[in-house]
């Protein structure tokens, strides 16, 4: 960045003359320093996970969750700075109520990213304020069923004319919103300080085939975040992990905490894996200096 | 001529006179819904030793015409307490909306799962009910809560359209307190009998009770909806038909209608 302290990074509304605006550069930095979160689209659900670093002792193991419910099938988890990631998962839930309120069904997951990606994008247009310091990952599943509207009491006339499209509709929904306001589908998304040992591994699980269940998915981001995690060992960390499954799975549709004999399990064999993956270093190294 | 912006569209004074203003503001006290337009009528309930049943039949009159014949009136909330709605349909959606809210709010605290438990629910709905009353605006239902308290056993209550509660180990509203509550009396006079009942014996009873009230209210439907709530959850079935009906002693009933004698 050569062109930092040129003037040009000290407001939103200013771009630099090549064309960029350095106070969302800037916001990338914070979201760079965040614990690694990410989100895998399966066939049957979506899967959160985040590794929540522990910053005191004195804290309460298990509290103070990073991954939220917006709607009944939403979620949401994200790396950054978390005061600004607690006002996304305030106005998430502020859009997920008011759209209800104005449609009397559920927003889908690809409605609420589009909002808060416009919600996003307007922190990068005023000098009043400044770009948000977070990448979130929001994960839901629609529901394929034929869902009742909100109050519904009946069922409505069994014949004559009707709107509705035929075909398939719902099914899982996974998007990343950067500082920019810019937001794109995955199949897996990382965000975070070990984004880029996690994207690796993502793309090892070849999800747009669409073969992995949730159950595996559930011991696969448990084990990234592990693996993720490996470049900076000293710090302590918790794993925290929910996941939505359709409406015939465990979750029966809702966003939740992935149970603790499931998410114990995961665990388990997360670090199992990394310390295979070290002794076969270590046999590695033994034999080049031999 | 006038040109302000109070005169126009307005006939001109000069032609018609001075315009009567009386007309553009409402006399007299605001007045809200004072009485229902497309009702449900009973819902009954009763406990037995695991759990609570629940029926409500699929009708919402408009006045005394049968309107809608597939309005489900009973409501799940949480998958752990269920409601039944009797009165006002169009109150039992706006509450059953705002229910819904309360459950997404609920499940923002998702550490402990839902917190809410029948008896909390209840203690709600009666509280929202008489608010509502208080702003001389009522929500025209009555409704029964039923689940399980704090410590799983079977909870039963009614909150009415001014906040009045109630709770017994059977209970009724609308007609089914005239003609249901005598019959589930006979099975569950006090809390002690409750033990004694079974879920099969119960459902029983209440479909009794159904069958009874189809005979006798004017408003009421053969086609119902059958809830039973224990520990497991809720089992909700919402197209039940009467069985076995029987109108051998409609012949015997004399003193209204076409008859002379």
């Amino acid at each position: 960045m050569t062109s930092i302290g040129t003037g040009y990074d000290l407001a939103n509304s200013i771009f630099s003359p090549d064309g960029r605006n350095f106070q969302v550069e800037y916001a990338v930095k914070a979201v760079e320093n965040g614990g690694t979160s990410i989100g895998i689209r399966c066939k049957d659900g979506v899967v959160l996970a985040v590794e929540k670093v522990i910053t005191s002792k004195l804290l309460k193991p298990g509290a103070n969750k990073r991954i939220a419910t917006i709607d009944k099938h939403l979620g949401v988890v994200y790396s950054g700075m978390v005061p600004d990631g607690h006002h996304f998962v305030d106005r998430a839930r502020d859009e997920a109520r008011a759209w209800r309120e104005t449609f009397k069904t559920p927003i889908s997951t690809s409605d609420l990213s589009s909002r808060m990606g416009g919600y996003l994008q307007a922190y990068t247009l005023y000098q009043s304020v400044r770009p948000f310091g977070i990448t979130a990952i929001i994960g839901g599943f629609d529901s394929e069923l034929e869902a009742p509207v909100d109050g519904q009491v009946g069922s409505g006339p069994s014949i004559g004319a009707g709107g509705k499209v035929e075909g398939k509709h719902g099914g899982p929904g996974l998007y990343m919103i950067e500082p920019s306001g810019m937001y794109w589908g995955y199949y897996g998304a990382a965000t975070g300080k070990g984004r880029q040992a996690a994207k690796a591994e993502l793309e090892k699980l070849n999800l747009a085939e669409g073969t992995l269940d949730l159950k595996q998915a559930v011991k696969e981001a448990a084990k990234i975040i592990y693996i993720a995690q490996q470049d900076n060992k000293d710090k302590e960390f918790e794993l925290e992990m929910s996941w939505i499954s359709n409406a015939d799975g465990p979750t029966k549709g809702r966003h939740m905490e992935v149970p603790k004999d499931l998410l114990e399990e995961a665990e388990r064999l997360a670090k199992k894996a990394i310390s295979e993956d070290d002794e076969e270093e270590e046999e590695g190294n033994e034999k080049m200096e031999e | 001529m006038d040109h302000r912006p109070q005169a126009w569209g307005r006939p001109r004074d000069d032609v018609y006179g001075a315009y009567d203003a009386s007309y553009l503001q409402a006399n007299g006290p605001n007045q809200h819904t004072q009485s229902p337009i497309v009702t449900g009528t009973s819902v009954v309930a009763m406990k037995f030793k695991d759990g609570v049943v629940m029926a409500a039949d699929n009708l919402a009159s408009y006045g005394s015409l049968a309107r809608f014949t597939d309005v489900k009136r009973i409501r799940t909330f949480a998958d752990t307490s269920i409601i039944g709605f009797g009165g006002d349909v169009s109150d039992m959606q706006y509450l059953d909306r705002h229910l819904t809210e309360l459950g997404i709010d609920e499940a923002y605290q998702s550490e402990a799962g839902h917190t809410l438990n029948a008896r909390n629910l209840h203690k709600y709905l009666s509280n929202l009910l008489y608010n509502r009353r208080s702003k001389f605006d009522p929500l025209w239902n009555h409704l029964l809560v039923a689940g399980l308290d704090e410590e799983s056993r079977p909870f039963l209550a009614a909150a009415d359209l001014l906040g009045t509660t109630f709770t017994s180990p059977s209970l009724a509203t609308g007609f089914g307190g005239m003609l249901a509550q005598p019959i589930m009396r006979r099975y569950v006079p006090d809390e002690a009998a409750v033990a004694g009942v079974s879920r099969d014996q119960a459902v029983e009873v209440i479909r009794e009770c159904m069958k009874v009230l189809f005979y006798r209210d004017a408003r009421s439907l053969d086609s119902y909806s059958l809830a039973i709530v224990t520990k497991d959850g809720v089992e909700l079935r919402e197209n039940e038909k009467l069985e076995q009906q029987s109108w051998a002693f409609a012949d015997r009933i004399k003193g209204y209608g076409t008859q002379t004698v």
